[in-house]
Formats: structure tokens, C-alpha cells, sequence
């Protein structure tokens, strides 16, 4: 089982069939992943994933796939080879043993009422 | 009362042409992420051409409302540039009109209804033509921010940064194919052969052109000519693709769509973009 997350392609560096018209280049570009922040003062959020040849691509190509209706105000692209996910075997120690552990939950406390939402 | 009306008329038409032609990708695009991003653009491009008619139909007052102005004129009325209606193709020589034309003896004006000739679609030649375009539109929104026409000032200010984000696309891939493969650099270099002898229509003054410079409502053309040079001729280098020598040449025997003279693929256009208005007059959804 691949620790990555989204099996990239390797990186040949070639752009060579882009202008042939032909068959789906696609698959043969760098994978990235792309984070989008809706509005100023929240965090970038994962959006999704698209292929490109290189980082200043990504970013255009993020703008028009992830942000034509006004999702976004900021963009990250990151070449999912940089990412390291957590293994799918590792959800029984990684994740079930929280699932037990309601006292994490700060649901014990009064919360005052000027505290408003938590 | 139709001052100004008819250079409306021929900013809408570029917008839309252009983005009808460039939808044909929809469905069709090289990648994924470019199938969306030509999308977007002809959608802006279709937005801008929205205004434009809507504008224009206001002014008129006859009745006539953004649909019929888009939809209900033939290609003769038409007043876009030709560059913008031709194939996403190299079209061969005759093909597109002008001298020798499949409209033979005076073939320039004419509207010719024989079928043109068919072409296989290159993504270089879209490219092209949206660089080139966007290269030279950029200049006309930016001085139509000026205009004394209010609204189509305000449509400037929107259109300019859509015109911007148009030029970076282009110019981005032009850079790559140009810069590519031996293959990607040849059909870019033939794309950009292909196109540079409509160029000069950008800048060759039309009656309604003049009009709309006397109005205070239109840009002068000539004077957009030198920045835009400078634009493309540093991206073209850029690109190391080389500047075609034909600009000047053969430029007064293409047909001049401003002036409502069109190549026969502006019919076939209209036909498919006109044929469920018509077909279906007044439907909605």
C-alpha cells in the first residue's frame, strides 16, 4: 500500500505531446493538490487535485478548475508527491482508539453564556 | 437615431463569435483543465457580449432586445473580425475568402454558402488567435474606459480584467508550445503564419470606427497599434517562434469583417449558434 496519497505520476519533465491534439495528455503531468481559501481570515481548504506541467500551471489551472464560481480568494498548489498520508492499514491504531475517549470532548464545562458558539 | 449603435454591435459580435467559437472545445479539450479553463473564457467572452447587446438594444428602441440582436441577424450584419469566425485550424490558402476565394469574383463582401473547407482542430491555433486577440483587446478595454458612453465604460472596467486573465492564458501557452517540441513549435509558428495577415484589421479604420472616435464614444485604433506590436512581438520572441513578414502584405485583399465582409465559416457558425433561437422563436427555460 502506497503511503502516498494520490499515486502521482512520475515526473519526466516532458511536455511533449502537448500540442498533438491527441489521446489525453493529462496523464502523463505531475499531479498536484490544490488548497483554496474562501475568504480572508479562514484557512486554505483541499479543493481537489489537477495535472499540470509545472507550479505556475498548476496555479492557473486551479484558478479556472477550483475557483469559477467565486469559491476562492488565495490559491496553494502543492505536488502531491510532497504529501505523506497515513496508510489506510494504520486506521485501527491510528484513528479507532480516539473514538472512546469522550473526556477529550470539552463537553463537561458550563460554558458561560458570553462565550457565545464553540 | 443610431450613433455609436453599430460599434456596440461590433464589440458584441467579436465577444460572441470568439466565444462560440472557442466553446467548440467544450467536451473536446486537450486536458481536463483546459476543456474548463476555454469554457470560462468563452463565458466571459458570451458575458461581455450579453452587455454589449443589451446596450446596444437599449439604445435602439425598436424592439430589439439582446436575443434578436444575437440571434436574428445573418452573417452579412455581422460586424466582428474576421480572424475571430475562422476554423481552430489552418485553413488553406483561398479557403478563407479574399482574393481567389471559393466567392470567386468578388468574393470579398460577399457571404459565400458553399461549404468551406473542413479543418481539423489544433489547439495552436486557438491559442494563437485568443493571443492575438486578447493582446489587442486588452489596449481597446483600457481606452474604452474613457469612452463617454457610460455603460460601455463600465463594461470596460469589467472586461478589462477578464481581457487580462485571457492574455495570461494565452500567452502562458503560446510561451510553452512555442518553446516545446519540434512539433508544437511548427504548428504554433504555422498558427501564427495563418493569422497575421488579419491582424491589420485591427487597426484599418472602418466607417463605424470613425463614427464611434468622433462620438468620444470609440478608441482610435492606430493608436493601440505600437503598444500591441510591442506586446506580441515580445511574446512571439519569447516564444522563439519568429514575427511573420506577411502582416502588411495581402492584408488589403482578406475580407474585412468590421466592414461586413466575411469568410464562409461565419455562416456555418451562425448556423449552429442561430439554429435553435430560430428554430424555436421566443422559447425560454
Amino acid at each position: 500500500m502506497s503511503p502516498s496519497i494520490a499515486h502521482p505520476e512520475p515526473v519526466d519533465g516532458s511536455v511533449d505531446k502537448a500540442s498533438t491534439g491527441s489521446g489525453r495528455m493529462g496523464s502523463e503531468w505531475p499531479l498536484w493538490e490544490v488548497f483554496v481559501r474562501s475568504k480572508q481570515g479562514l484557512e486554505h481548504k483541499h479543493s481537489g487535485s489537477l495535472h499540470a506541467v509545472d507550479a505556475t500551471q498548476a496555479l492557473q489551472m486551479a484558478r479556472d478548475v477550483y475557483t469559477r464560481r467565486q469559491e476562492g480568494v488565495s490559491i496553494w498548489v502543492v505536488p502531491s508527491s510532497a504529501i505523506t498520508a497515513s496508510s489506510p492499514d494504520d486506521k485501527g491504531e491510528f484513528f479507532e482508539p480516539a473514538g472512546e475517549k469522550i473526556f477529550r470532548h470539552p463537553t463537561f464545562y458550563a460554558i458561560p453564556d458570553e462565550v457565545g458558539h464553540m | 437615431m443610431t450613433a455609436g449603435i453599430d460599434y456596440l454591435l461590433h464589440l458584441a459580435d467579436n465577444a460572441l463569435v470568439l466565444g462560440q467559437r472557442n466553446a467548440e472545445w467544450c467536451g473536446n479539450g486537450p486536458v481536463l483543465e483546459e476543456d474548463i479553463a476555454l469554457a470560462n473564457i468563452s463565458l466571459d467572452l458570451v458575458g461581455q457580449a450579453r452587455l454589449l447587446y443589451q446596450h446596444a438594444a437599449l439604445l435602439k428602441a425598436d424592439g430589439s432586445t439582446e436575443d434578436s440582436l444575437a440571434y436574428f441577424r445573418g452573417a452579412g450584419d455581422f460586424l466582428n473580425y474576421t480572424l475571430l469566425e475562422l476554423p481552430h485550424g489552418v485553413v488553406p490558402p483561398g479557403a478563407a475568402g479574399g482574393t481567389g476565394a471559393v466567392g470567386g469574383v468578388g468574393g470579398v463582401g460577399q457571404i459565400d454558402e458553399a461549404r468551406p473547407a473542413e479543418v481539423k482542430r489544433d489547439y495552436a491555433v486557438t491559442i494563437v488567435r485568443n493571443f492575438l486577440y486578447s493582446a489587442w483587446m486588452l489596449g481597446v478595454w483600457q481606452a474604452l474606459l474613457a469612452s463617454k458612453d457610460s455603460q460601455l465604460a463600465a463594461i470596460a472596467e469589467r472586461s478589462v480584467k477578464e481581457v487580462r486573465y485571457h492574455l495570461r492564458h494565452s500567452r502562458d501557452w503560446l510561451l510553452r508550445l512555442g518553446d516545446g517540441t519540434v512539433e508544437s513549435s511548427a504548428r504554433t509558428q504555422a498558427a501564427l503564419d495563418h493569422f497575421m495577415p488579419y491582424v491589420p484589421e485591427f487597426w484599418a479604420y472602418s466607417a463605424i470606427e470613425k463614427e464611434a472616435i468622433d462620438l468620444g464614444i470609440g478608441v482610435d485604433p492606430q493608436a493601440l497599434k505600437q503598444a500591441w506590436l510591442a506586446l506580441a512581438q515580445g511574446a512571439v520572441s519569447a516564444a522563439t517562434l519568429h514575427w511573420p513578414d506577411a502582416l502588411a502584405a495581402n492584408a488589403v485583399a482578406l475580407p474585412q469583417g468590421k466592414n461586413r465582409q466575411h469568410s464562409p465559416y461565419l455562416s456555418r457558425l451562425l448556423q449552429e449558434m442561430q439554429g435553435l433561437a430560430r428554430a424555436h422563436p421566443g422559447a425560454s427555460w
